[in-house]
């Protein structure tokens, strides 16, 4: 069951920016961007945890999600050291993500040549 | 004949394909939810082999990113993009691909200008903007706490 309300829950926050790319002229690029902070705004008023609970990964897995995950880091660092929490919750919370990104993304750059067009 | 930018708007429409939105968005549903519903089968994965439901969230998003840069290596996530629209790039592996992609396209021009720097073309718009708005999360949430005596 819980495999199904990924599948709908992540599909439809996919097809929320599809639409926003398909009917207004904001490039893919910016809705990432969008996205993320309205992860962000959304973790940090409390709503995103929840669907989490209900979603799982449809909800984690999308860009609002790591907007989520930020919004939690840096509450739950606020939380623990105070005000320089602000600055380091953040990056903090989303470290193992951006780190894997980079370092993966840097062997493929290693292994793999650009695609002739 | 004068043709005003409203005219010319219809005149484009008409010409231009039948807007396909419905079709885009059936694409994009169906594959971020696989993408998705596969990252549920990796959860459940990690939380079966024993990791702590503190790190899951990580292992699953490490997971995703590594198989995304890896398709984009060999070129195929550009076809998943091609077919998917946001279904490919709102998931994490979307943030991947946007990371990987510049900086393997951009490898001839060196280590530092090419691959290093193309890195963060759109990574770093994400990067930047999630982790201001997560201070201004974080200086409210500070705020809310100290004065409510929290």
């Amino acid at each position: 069951m819980n495999y199904l309300w990924a599948f709908l829950i992540g599909g439809g926050i996919c097809v929320v920016a599809q639409i926003l790319i398909d009917k207004t002229a904001i490039t893919s690029a910016r809705i990432m961007v969008l996205f993320v902070v309205i992860g962000v705004i959304l973790g940090g008023v409390g709503l995103y945890p929840k669907l989490v609970e209900f979603a799982g990964a449809g909800a984690s897995v999308p860009l609002t999600g790591f907007g989520n995950l930020l919004a939690k880091g840096v509450k739950e660092e606020v939380d623990k050291i105070g005000a320089l929490g602000i600055l380091t919750g953040g990056l903090k919370a989303s470290a193992a993500g951006i780190m894997a990104a980079i370092f993966f993304s840097f062997v493929a750059s290693l292994i793999f040549e650009p695609k002739a067009k | 004949m004068k043709t005003d930018k409203k005219q010319y708007k219809e005149m484009v429409k008409k010409a231009s394909p039948k807007s396909s939105t419905a079709l885009n968005c059936m694409r994009a549903f169906f594959v971020g939810g696989v993408i998705c519903a596969f990252g549920e089968v990796l959860h459940n994965i990690y939380e079966a082999l024993g990791a702590s439901k503190d790190h899951v969230g990580a292992y699953v998003a490490i997971t995703l990113i590594f198989l995304a840069i890896m398709l984009t290596g060999i070129g195929k996530y550009d076809n998943i993009t091609k077919y998917a629209g946001a279904g490919a790039s709102i998931p994490i592996t979307g943030f991947a691909n946007a990371m990987s992609s510049p900086a393997i396209e951009h490898k001839k021009e060196g280590f530092i200008l090419g691959v290093s720097a193309k890195l963060f073309t759109i990574a770093g718009a994400v990067i930047v903007y999630g982790t201001l708005s997560s201070m201004v999360v974080g200086l409210v949430y500070f705020l809310v706490q100290k004065f409510s005596g929290g």
